[in-house]
Order: structure tokens, then sequence, then C-alpha cells
């Protein structure tokens, strides 16, 4: 009778949360689970890292630096940066097919897209086709916002500035004669990047949006004739624009120029003598940068990089090591306390 | 008048005058209105805004947001900063918010009380606010009084008003306060009290609660006006049916609001170390930002002033080195994201939740769940290395029982079984039936039946021993009703003794100042009581002379054994011997011992001694002495009876507590403002003291040399080759150390020992030049026993292990002599649902039962220190790994202050990616469960010792995301290096590395998460699992072509999730950093584990084998107590103070006749002048 007339009102609630007797897995790490964990992650990082690395083996890269540094390049006449209109030549040969689908890569050493400010310096508004942006292009593309007139320079800032603006050419040399290798120009850019991100403004023709506006100091051409052969590929959405725009995260990093998918090299590149026909613009000595040009195919895996592979392959055995340390530490200390 | 107005700044004296509103209203006193609320409406905002920008944490980001607004510095957008900011800023608004509105209520509850004021010679009802000074209020019974008021007059009488003062300073007994004669003439006549014009000039409102001054002036003479006279705001009335009182101090002004003071902010080890931390961080901070703004000029002297046909700058290197400097500050602030102290806080709120939840803290007896009053400070509970605790309400329950006797050489109060063993006494054995007396309390219990069948059987020595119990005391009966017997002890001892005899057939029905009746075995006796030897702490005696109805003389005897034994008469030697046995046994078992003996006195003999008797009485000098040597004198040649052992009642589970404490290498000290015997007692009883113990050293000199001697033999003792001089440690701590800390190291001793001071002795101690010995010699016993301290005694020890111990104490109490120690103490408890409040108000957990303490500490304590840490490790692991990956990336990015990840994943990532994972961590996880807690309090030391989260831990945390960091932006950075996607397009761009980097990162931050949780509840798998959804989610939406279409600046990520999370290289670099973050450390933990194993992973890994443990154990054994024999000290404690004696047979008190009213008033008169509580005797 007392104990039910007692107060209890303030009692807690008995609840396994309130009481923290929440029901709970509590894993411990015990030898019968580490050891053969580790085993098992050794074994198949190694697994993996022999798939890897042998594809990434099975990936042929053909790099060929064009900068003009050495006097024994024929680029080096080129490498003086006021010499204009200037070209040379690369000449390289195969010797077994470079399998296709061939990739052909231009690549930039020492060159800071990674810039904060570099990076900053673009009109994201204009640049998806708002014609206001093209009359007042946003601050941060200073000094590329406008021009000593006053005029708006679009498309503004920095990073279309500074386009990179080599052309190439690539013939195979047939008994003598060059025979010009096609190139596809189209599939480079990210889908994302030509379908939304970068739009031209709705003006046709798209010369009239750019009333009133100046192009880029460094360019030679205004961006509505960067492809005047094709009206989807030109202005803002020029795929070479567009792989120029997509800034790179490093700063030795390569780019894609073309893929070499049609008629007699849509199985690669076959065995023989090239020449890569360069007109050389960019000027990167100035800065110790480097230019080079890059043929590769590529795997599931992506492009060729040993990195991935063998590193699998070493934390891979790691594991294996680790686990026998411990299993020879655990059998030497297995019942240290039965105090 | 209002000539003579002055309108004083700042108030010297105050001036009234009753029943004249307006010479008041012109001083402009405070009304009886009190606000402690802080805002209003229109104030709450910028006021709240401002209060919490002094926050170092919140100005520091304000100053990031001001620094982002630059846009040469903005190195991130403003609302990485501003979403954090305003959530805090917010929730803590909410928080104070919430809180003042509480505040309000409560004001406006207590301002809207009503009371009855005397306004143009008629009562009215008004609201206390409405109260001015000056005005005369009524109180009626069991109200509260209004304001501090000057009592006039009362319905009791002589002007008495009897009071409770619980509220103000703990103690539960009434206090007595009497009006002046003058105004009591008033009493309740309205039209009396409204011609009333006395003027009062008095001290101006203070917080002393003790002391008051001032003049009352009416009609031309004055009368002084002290403490004696004033009610104060906050106490009860009681007992009395009305009074009348003058208002002089109110709301704001009285006593009980000046006393409000702020309490002391009180601060975590763990804050002090993140203080520390903190300021440590920004020194590395501002180091890593020097570094790249350096790598920076550099890289602009050489890369960028040559890169500048594709970049132009506008600021030369040096400019721009500052200015990347400020832009790194903004980036790599988040080493202390603000949501750090947020968290903090929720695991520090959350953690105090679970102590007010729990039920096993929850006492039902009285209705009291445990509370944590101060949610700030949990993981201290687990650290603590001192207890400082009080005795009487918190060991014991200030409840004496009479547990065993000896009379005549025969023992009694065991209990054996069949084969004659021990049994232990507990709720369900067997009471004595004691129906036979109708007069016998119906709560008392005994166990023993013998004694009740031998005293039924007229056992005389038995029977004497209870007529001696029944007759020599100065307990006061009340008989409210017929056989309803309620006795006022001044001790609890003595009640318990009177009661004892009650029930054994003795009944102290009453007593006259000439007389004592005594109902024995049924029949009606009265005896004549001729004197009364009254008791004091040298005499540790007390005796009666009675004269029985037959006309026989006897003189009763009670007192300390070693007093009594001295006066015995030789023919009692054989039963001396027994009777020490027996009392040995008692002291044993810490019973509080008292031998009784008597004697027949010749007739005639007794005449001649009163009239000697009479002549030192009334002797006008040296009568002490004269009347010590007449006691003297009489008392001897004594016969024994036998002896009584009365148990100061532990509360439940004190020994058991006091062990498993101990065990977690906790040092108890007692500090009690009791007599050393009883604290000796209750040392024994509860196993602090043992009889084992190499030595317990008692500390009791009068002099400072003479301590000082005692503390340094005590300490050679136990270190005879010791060094003489302390080694104390120096150092500094605290922000900028600034603080000198001086740490007096542990000396190790062997052998156990115990010491044991008194209060005296204590002042010497705790001067200066001795506070170190003091410290040393204490902190190498066992025990430490402080008996007869002060308040300000308590306050002081703590502060003396604090100051040389760095070690963390707790001070737990009950009573107001408790507060100063609660307060000064790390952490304060207080025992709540008994005493007063004033200990559980200035405390900051409170709950109802000392053994509780372990419950809090080994359970609440060790959890909340345990998540706190691993919050902090991880929390600091988390962030720093984040921002250190920034810092490899400057080497990438020309030192520009890129960010390495995306905007809104760094505004989002500790608020959203990673808050309610670590979250849960720290709020469910468990490393061992209760159950284990309580079997291995060693699980309780590295708290003490502050393993889990140090300067060393920090730096191992450090370490250990430099280690991840660099992982997680190299492994990336090298398997993307060159690569491309499946279809040869870009990968390597920034937005997809970002990606990466970010992708890379919350995995391995949320599967180290994984690996330091123990305790994965649903929560903890929800939220984490959740979180990393929720992350996916959120970049698929952001990158969304929706999103971008909408908000085309902010979400410049578009397509980027899609591009790139379709790659399988990008799979397998994730995976990759993973491993490589996490199996380090699993290596490491597991090896650690098989070689240097913690308590804790022995435990651990033992809960794991028998998992179910806890449902098929049976509960702990309860240890019996060992039957053990004390062969050196005497149980003797007897907690009886001088001078009732002469009160009970003054008849002071027994003047008034039972009709006029009923006894309660009269009695607590008697209380409420004499009763003092067991301890606080000495301030």
């Amino acid at each position: 009778m007392m104990k039910e007339e007692l107060e209890t009102t303030n009692r807690p609630d008995n609840t396994a949360f309130t009481q923290q007797r929440l029901p709970a897995w509590q894993p411990m790490l015990s030898a019968g689970i580490v050891i053969p964990g580790f085993v098992l992650i050794g074994l198949a990082f190694i697994g993996i890292g022999v798939a890897l690395f042998i594809t990434s083996q099975n990936i042929t890269v053909l790099e060929k630096d064009y900068t003009g540094v050495e006097t024994t390049s024929d680029c080096y006449k080129c490498s003086n940066p006021s010499d204009k209109n200037c070209t040379c030549k690369l000449e390289f040969s195969l010797s077994t097919l470079f399998e296709g689908p061939v990739f052909f890569y231009y690549g930039l050493s020492n060159y800071f897209q990674s810039q904060r400010s570099y990076g900053a310096s673009k009109d994201e508004y204009q640049l998806s086709g708002d014609l206001d942006y093209f009359k007042t292009p946003i601050s941060a593309c200073s000094p590329y916002q406008y021009d000593a007139n006053q005029n708006p320079i679009v498309p503004c800032g920095s990073l279309a500035n500074s386009m990179f603006n080599d052309t190439f050419k690539l013939y195979q040399i047939v008994n003598g004669t060059k025979k010009l290798v096609p190139f596809d120009g189209k599939g480079i850019a990210w889908w994302t990047d030509y379908n939304i991100k970068y739009r031209n403004p709705s003006v046709t023709p798209l010369k009239n949006a750019f009333n009133g506006t100046v192009k880029p100091s460094f360019w030679s051409k205004p961006a509505y004739e960067l492809d005047t052969s094709d009206p989807s590929n030109n202005g803002f959405v020029n795929q070479d624009f567009l792989v120029w725009m997509r800034r790179a995260a490093l700063p030795d990093f390569r780019k894609l120029y073309r893929r070499i998918t049609e008629g007699d090299y849509a199985r690669g590149l076959p065995a023989g003598n090239y020449s890569l026909e360069i007109a050389y613009n960019y000027p990167v000595l100035s800065f110790g940068g480097r230019k080079k040009v890059v043929f590769s195919n590529v795997s599931w895996m992506g492009g060729k990089n040993q990195f991935l592979g063998i590193a699998y392959l070493v934390v891979g055995s790691l594991c294996v090591v680790m686990s026998m340390v411990m299993l020879i530490v655990y059998a030497k200390f297995k019942f240290p306390e039965d105090d | 008048s209002l000539n003579d107005v002055v309108f004083p700044s700042t108030e010297e004296e105050r001036h009234l005058r009753a029943n004249d509103r307006e010479l008041n209203l012109s001083y402009k006193y405070s009304d009886n209105a009190i606000k402690t609320s802080k805002y209003n409406i229109f104030t709450f905002l910028p006021l709240n805004l401002f209060e919490q920008f002094q926050r170092l944490a919140n100005a520091y980001f304000l100053f990031l947001l001001c620094l982002q607004s630059i846009p040469e510095v903005s190195s991130l957008p403003w609302y990485t900063t501003v979403v954090p900011l305003v959530l805090v800023l917010s929730m803590t608004m909410a928080k104070d918010g919430s809180d003042d509105m509480n505040r309000h209520r409560c004001d406006k509850q207590v301002n809207n009380r009503q009371v009855e004021v005397l306004v143009e010679g008629e009562l009215q009802s008004e609201k206390w606010m409405d109260v001015q000074v000056g005005d005369i209020v009524k109180l009626e019974n069991n109200q509260f009084v209004t304001a501090d008021l000057l009592l006039l007059s009362s319905s009791e009488p002589l002007n008495l008003v009897y009071i409770e003062t619980a509220e103000l300073d703990g103690e539960t007994n009434l206090k007595v306060k009497q009006a002046l004669t003058v105004t009591g003439k008033l009493e309740d006549s309205v039209e009396k009290l409204a011609n009333f014009n006395g003027e009062v000039r008095c001290e101006p409102p203070n917080n002393r609660l003790d002391k008051f001054t001032g003049t009352l002036t009416l009609k031309g003479e004055t009368y002084s006006l002290d403490n004696e006279r004033i009610l104060l705001r906050g106490c009860t009335l009681r007992n009395t049916q009305w009074c009348f009182g003058l208002v002089i101090f109110g709301g704001p002004d009285t006593k009980l609001m000046q006393n409000c003071g702020r309490t002391t902010f009180k601060r975590t080890s763990i804050d002090r170390l993140m203080n520390v931390l903190v300021l440590s961080i920004f020194g590395f901070l501002m180091i890593m930002c020097l570094i790249l703004a350096i790598g920076n000029g550099i890289w602009e002297y050489q890369e960028g002033s040559k890169f500048a046909a594709f970049l132009p700058k506008g600021v030369n290197a040096p400019f721009s080195a500052f200015l990347t400097f400020w832009s790194y500050v903004i980036i790599l602030n988040t080493v202390v994201p603000i949501s750090l102290y947020v968290s903090v806080e929720i695991i520090r709120l959350g953690n105090s939740f679970y102590i007010n939840w729990d039920r096993k803290m929850y006492y039902p007896k009285n209705d009291t769940p445990a509370e944590a009053r101060t949610t700030t400070l949990n993981e201290e509970l687990g650290q603590i290395k001192y207890i400082f605790s009080d005795k009487t309400g918190t060991l014991t329950q200030n409840v004496m029982t009479f547990n065993k006797c000896s009379i005549n050489g025969k023992a009694y109060g065991e209990l054996l079984d069949f084969s004659g063993q021990r049994v232990e006494i507990n709720e369900v054995r067997e009471k004595v039936d004691f129906s036979w007396n109708n007069l016998a309390d119906p709560k008392f219990c005994f166990h023993d039946n013998s004694l009740v069948e031998v005293v039924r059987e007229g056992n005389p020595e038995v029977q004497a021993f209870f007529r001696l119990l029944s007759l020599c005391h100065t307990v006061m009966p009340e008989e409210k009703k017929e056989g309803e017997l309620y006795y006022q002890a001044q001790s609890p001892d003595e009640g318990a003794l009177v009661t004892a005899a009650r029930n054994f057939g003795f009944v102290f029905r009453s007593r006259t100042p000439e007389s004592i009746t005594v109902v024995e075995m049924g029949e009606l006796v009265t005896y004549e009581l001729l004197a009364v030897l009254d008791f004091n702490n040298v005499r540790k005696r007390m005796s009666v002379i009675v004269r029985s109805p037959e006309g026989k003389l006897t003189l009763y005897c009670k007192g300390a054994d070693t007093i009594i034994f001295e006066r015995l008469n030789p023919s009692c030697s054989n039963l001396t011997e027994v009777t020490t046995l027996h009392l040995n046994e008692f002291a044993g078992e810490g019973l509080r011992t008292l031998a009784l003996a008597y004697k027949d006195i010749d007739p005639e003999y007794m005449e001649d001694w009163k009239l000697r008797h009479h002549v030192a009485n009334t002797a006008m000098d040296e009568r002490e002495e004269k009347l010590d040597a007449l006691y003297e004198e009489i008392e001897k040649g004594l016969l024994l009876l036998g002896s009584t052992a009365v148990e100061d009642k532990l509360q439940d589970g004190v020994p058991q507590t006091i062990e498993q404490l101990s065990k977690a290498d906790i040092k108890i000290w007692v500090l009690t403002g009791d007599k050393q015997e009883t604290a000796e007692n209750i040392g024994y009883s509860c196993n602090m003291l043992r009889e084992e113990m190499n030595e317990v050293f008692i500390v009791s000199a009068n002099t400072s040399e003479e301590v000082r001697k005692e503390l340094q033999t005590a300490r050679r003792k136990m270190t005879p080759d010791g060094t003489e001089e302390p080694t104390v440690k120096k150092s500094r701590s605290g922000l900028f150390c600034l603080q000198k800390t001086e740490t007096v190291a542990d000396e190790p001793v062997n052998g156990e020992y115990a010491m044991v001071i008194n209060g005296h002795s204590l002042a010497f101690a705790l001067e200066k030049d001795m506070e170190i010995e003091l410290l040393r010699t204490a902190c190498m016993c066992q025990t430490v026993i402080c008996c007869r301290v002060t308040p300000l005694q308590k306050a002081q020890v703590v502060e003396l292990v604090k100051k040389y111990k760095q070690a963390v104490t707790l001070a737990i109490g009950d009573g107001a002599n408790d507060v100063s120690m609660i307060k000064a103490a790390h952490i304060g408890v207080g025992i709540s649902g008994q005493e007063g409040m004033q200990a559980v108000l200035s405390s900051d957990y409170s709950f109802a039962q000392f053994r509780y303490l372990q419950r809090l500490l080994l359970v609440h304590g060790r959890w909340s220190y345990l998540r706190m840490c691993k919050f902090l490790r991880y929390f600091f692991y988390k962030n720093f790994t984040f921002t250190f990956v920034h810092f490899w990336y400057g080497f990438f990015c020309g030192f520009s202050a890129q960010t390495v990840f995306d905007e809104w994943f760094i505004t989002l990532f500790n608020l959203v990616y990673t808050a309610l994972p670590v979250l849960s961590l720290s709020l469910f996880d468990q490393d061992v469960n209760d159950w284990w807690s309580f079997q291995y309090p060693q699980l309780y030391t590295p708290g003490q010792l502050n393993q889990y989260f140090s300067k060393r831990a920090f730096v191992y945390t450090v370490l250990h995301s430099g280690y991840s960091s660099l992982v997680l932006f190299f492994i990336p950075w090298a398997a993307m290096y060159d690569t491309v996607r499946d279809d040869g397009k870009e990968i390597v761009d920034y937005q997809s590395f970002a990606l990466l980097a970010q992708t890379c990162l919350l995995i391995a931050v949320s599967i180290q998460l994984g690996l330091d949780t123990h305790y994965w509840t649903a929560m903890n798998q929800f939220f984490l699992w959740g979180s990393l959804s929720v992350y996916f989610a959120v970049i698929f939406t952001m990158y969304s072509n929706g999103m971008f279409l909408t908000l085309t600046s902010s979400f410049p990520f578009i397509g980027t999730a899609r591009n790139s999370l379709n790659q399988p290289n990008v799979w397998l670099t994730m995976l990759l950093t993973s491993v490589l973050c996490v199996l380090p450390v699993v290596a490491y933990r597991f090896l650690r584990i098989l070689l240097w194993p913690t308590i804790n992973d022995k435990v651990r890994g033992r809960g794991s084998t028998h998992l179910s443990l806890d449902k098929v154990l049976p509960p702990t054994p309860r240890r019996v107590q060992a039957r053990r024999t004390s062969t050196r000290r005497s149980g003797y404690a007897f907690s009886h103070a001088q001078g009732y004696g002469d009160l009970v047979t003054s008849g002071k008190f027994l003047r008034r006749t039972p009709k006029s009213r009923t006894t309660p008033s009269l009695n607590s008169a008697f209380i409420a002048r004499h009763r003092i509580k067991n301890e606080n005797t000495v301030i």
C-alpha cells in the first residue's frame, strides 16, 4: 500500500534511449576479424593492382615536346615570340599499328590554370548567353573586362583570353606524299558543357549579339568566328573553347585536341612515318612552360597511369605482410592477461 | 515634511517613515518588484547579439566575414561563413530567449503574489510588486515574507514569530524573531497600525544576512534595531497566526536578491585545455598562412610575373603575399570551425539530460530524480581525483538507531542463525513485536527477541538499564493526543536511547522542572528530579539524581566508557571486563557507545550535597569549577549497568560507494563540523578508517608549532626515507601561459595511514607557511577526516588541493555550511530532498542519495569524458585533415588560396555532412556498459590522468591528420596525373579533381568515425549512412542542370558529378585513399591492444566474450561487514551540547498552560532556540 501511495511523478521514463540501453553492435578489433581482413584486402588489392597494371601497360602513349627549346628541334625557329605565324614540323614514325581510337592531346607544363584569380576570371552568365553581361561583364574578369576604350570584352576574363591557339595537322607520309589524317574535333568536350553550361545568345546571326563588344585581346578572331563552318561549333559552344575553359586542376595538364576515328584511321594509326604540322602561336617559354603533343588510346580505366596499378600492388602486398606480422604478434601475445 | 528630502546618488543611509508613501516615494527606493530577466522584447536582439559577439569565437568569425567582403582577399564566398554563423547565433539566441522567457514567467509569478497591505487605514490585498518601502503588510501563517520587514507585532506572546529560513541559508529549524515591545502593542489593530508613524533610519541595502543595524524613532524616542527584529524576504512564517511588518527593503534591495550575485562561472579542464589548444592552433594557422604567403611571394616573383601574359597582376609580389596571407586565413579557418563550440555545448547538454533521465539515480522515497543543474561540466565528472564530503546528511542520514546493548555482561542485538553465525540485519529480517506495549513507537525496530523476553520477565538489571535511559536525559516530551508521544530531543542520540527505553516498556511520559513521569511496564511512576548533572565535552557524561516514589535516592549516569570506568565501584571489575569486550566489538562496527552506571545515594549525604550544590550554583566566582568538583565527588563508586550502542545510520550503500570510489583511485576527504569522536566513528563505519591501518594520526594541537610538529612526525613515519623538501613542479598554464602553477608531487607511502585533524589545528595548518606541509601529509594518507571545521575552512581545504595538486575536485554536501566548498570545488554536488535547498541551489549536480555519486562518476562521468575526448580528437582530426589538404594544394595552384574543394562542400562539411555522425558518436558511445563500469572501477583512472585528450593526444591527432591529408591529396593527384576519362575526355579539370578530393575526404573521415565508434546503435548507423547518402544526394542536386539554370554563378559545378563518378578509376582512387587512411590505424590499434592492452581493452575483451553476462550473472552480493573488534579506541560519541540540564530544570519553557494553544509553538521555541543541528556547532 505504502509503495503505491508514493508520488512518482518525477520518475524518469524507462526507455532504452533515456536509460542509455539502446541495443547496439559492439565490434571489436579481434584477431579473427583483423587478420583475415588484412589478408583479404591484400589479396583483393593485389588482384586489382595486377589488372590495373596490365591495362595501363597495354595503353600506348606517344608524347612529343615541341616547345622548341632544343636547337635541334624544328620548332626552335618559332620559339622567338616576336615571330608571328610561324609553323614548324614534328616528324615521327610508328613501327606498329597505334591502336585506335587514338586521341590527340596538347599538353602544357608549368601552366597555372589552377591559380585562383585566373580561374575566377570569367563570367558564367556571359558564357551562358546572357546578353546583359555582354554589355557589363562582371568585375572578376578584370583586367579583361573592358578594353582601353571601355568596350566590353566578350568572352571576358583571363581564362578565355589565354585560350590555346596552336593548331595542328597530322600527315602520314605514304610513299613520300603527305596524306592528311582526318581529325574529329566535335566530341571532345563534356556533354553538359556543350549542351547546358555554355550557350550562345539566341540571336541570329550570332555576330549581331556581339555588337558593341570586342574580342579578347589575345584572340586573332572574335568568338563568333571560331568555327564559321559549323554554327553548332561556333561562339561559346566551340568545343576547343569548351575544352580550354574547363580549367585544369594541376599545373601540368593535357587537353583533348582531336580524336582520330575516321576513314582509314578508324582502327588506329598504321605503322609508318608521320609529320605533324604545327602552327606555333602560343607563347610559353616566357614563364618556363612547355608544350607537347600526345597521342594516346584509352582503356576502361581511362588514360595511361601506372601509378594506380603500382599503388594497389604495393598496398596489397603491405596488407599481406602486415597480416603476417600481426599473426606472429598475436601468436606470441595471445594470452597475456589472465589477471 | 518634504523639506528634508535628499536624493542620495549612492545610498548611505536608508530613511523611511511608516504609512507615509509621499515621503518614502521621494527617496526613489526600489519597490518590491523584482526583475531577474535580462531582456525585453526590444532590447533582446541588439543586447543578445552584442553579448554573443563578445565571445571570442563569434567575434573571430565576424572578423572572417569582414575579410571575406574584401574582394582582393576573399578566397571563399561569404556564405561559407555566414551560414554557420547565423545558425550558431540563432541557436544561442533561441536558447537565451527561452531562458529569459522562463525568468520573465518566474518574475511575473512572484511579483503577482498577493499580500495584505495597509492602505489608507484599510487592509487591502495587493500584488507583491506594488508594495512600497514604508508600507505595513500583514503576513499569515505559512506565507512567504514579502520583503525585508521590520517586525511590528505578532499573534504570539512576547511578540515572537517563528520563521523558517530554508530558502535563505538552508537550515530547516525554526528561528525566532521578536518585535520591539513598543511596536508589539500595536497588535492587530488596524487603527493603531494606520496611525503608526515611526521613522526608521538604517543601513543601505547589502547582502549580509546575519546583520542589521538601524534605529526606529517613535514619538521622540529612539529604539535600536538589530537582526532580531527583521524578517527577510525568502523566509516563511511558521507557527504564527499573523504578524505585521514594516517594509524596509523591497525587491532588488532585499538581502535575498542582494545575495543572488552572479555565481562564478565554472569551466572544465577540457575547456581550459581547449582554449590553450585553440590558441596554439591559431598560432599554427598563422604559420601555415605565413608559409603559404611566402610561397606566394616567391611564386609571384619567379613565375607569376612571367605568367603575367595570361594573368596580369596589379600588385607586386610582397603585396600579393600579404593579400594571400589573409586569403589563406579565410580558407584555413576550418581548423577551428565555429561548429566545434556548438557541438561541444550540444554534447554536454545531451549528457546532462542522461543524468536527469537516469532511473538508477532517482530516489523514489521522496520522488527526487538526479538533476544536472549545470550543463557545461559533464566531462569533468570523469576526471575527479578528490572528493570532499560532508558527513551529516550526506554520508549519514542524521538518524540514530538503538542497535545493540550490553547489559550486565550480556550483549543483545545480534541475530544468530542455527549454527551460531552472525546474520546480516536488513529490512527483510523479522522485527521484534512491541504490540504488548501500547505506548511503543511503531517506527522503532529491533531484531533481537531475547532482550524483550528478559525485560518482560522482569530481570532487574535490564529493567534498571532501561529505567536509566528513561530518566537520564534532557528530552522534551510532547503528547498531542493521549498515547501519541513525540520526543523533542536535542541530539538524535538521546532521542534514540529514550525511544528504545520507551519501546522496552520504560516510557518517558512527561516532565516538569521537578519531576519526571515514566510508565514502567504499564505502571505510571513519577520520580522527583533532584539534580541534573549536565553534560559537557570535558565531563563526557551526564547524570540525574532522582527520588523514586518509595523514597529511594538514585544517581543515574551515562557517558564515555573511559570516563565511567574510572568512576566505578571496584566490585564491578569482572563486569567491566566483559563490557569492555562488548564495547570493543561495538566500536569495531563503528557504533557510538555510551556506558551506563548508577548508584544509590544516602539521603543524609544527599541533603548535605544539595546544600553545597545550591551554594556553588549561586557562587559569584569560579562557579563552574565548584560545580565540577561537586559533580566529581558524587559521581563516584558507580555500579556498571552496561552499555548502549547507537548506530549513526549511514545512508544506503555508503561503504560500498566509498569502496568503489577508492578503487577508482579517488581520494575521499570528509570535512565535517561534527566532533572528532563522531567523525571517527563514521570513518570506521563506512570503512574509511580501518583497524588494519598502520596508523591513524590524530592532529589536534593548540599551537602552530605543535601542529607543524605533529604533521611532520606523521609524514616522517609514513616515509622514513622521504625527502624533507616537497617536490614542487613549477609550470605555467592557462591562455598565454600567464598563470604560474605549482604542483606538489604525490609521494609513495608504504602501508595505509589515515589522518584526523580538527578545525582548531586546521586553522594553523592552513596558514601560508604550513599549507604545503598539511597537503603533503594529508595526501599520503588514504583517508583524511577534518572535524569541527567551519564552512570557510571547508572551502580553504578544497582550494588548497586545487592549488597544489592541479587535480579535479568534487565537493558534496547537503547543508548551508557546505555551500562554500560546493562553490569552491570544480564540481559541486548537492544532496537534494533533505535539508534546505541552499546546497542544492549552489550545486552543479544534485541527487538524493550519496550512493548515486558512484553512478554519476563511474558511469555518467566516465562516459561523458570518454565521449567528449573522442569527439574532440575526432573533430580535430577531421578538420585538420580537411584543412591540410588545402595546404598541400597551395603548392599546385601558385599559392593563390584556391580552395581544393567545392565552396558548397566547405560550407556544408561541418554543418551537414559530418555533424550528425559525430554527434551520435558523442551522445551514444560507450566503451563498456554501466555494469562493467561498476565491476572495474579502475576504468575510471584514465580520466584522472587526462589520458584521452591532452596536448600529447592532440599532437598525435595532428600528425595523424597530416598523414591522412597527404594520402588524401597526393593519391588523387598521382592517380589522376595526366589521365583522362575512358572516352578520352577531361577528368583532371579543377572541378572533377575537387569532387574527387572531397569525396575521398568525406569517405575517409566517415570510416575513421566508424573505427572510433565502439557502440553502434541504430542512430549511429542511420546518421553515418544517412550523412553519406545526403552528401551524394546533395552533390547530384547541386551539380544538376536545374540548379545551374536557376542560380548560374552559385552552382558552376554543373555536370561534374555525372561526368566524374561514372569513371572506374575515380572509384578505385577513393577505395585506395580510404584503405590507406584507415588500415594503418586498424593495424596500430590491433597491435596496441595485443602488446600494451589498457584496462579498457581488457574489460572490453572480457565483455565481448560474455556478451550477455549482465543478464546471466546475479547481482553482486552485498558485502557483509566483517566482524571486527576494536582494540585501541573507544567508540564513545555523543553529539550533545551543554546547557540543556539547566533548561529542563529551569521551567522556562514549561510555564504555558497547555490549553492556551496547541503545543507546537512551545516546542518549536525550544527547538528554535536550542536545537542545533548536529554539526554546525562551531562557526
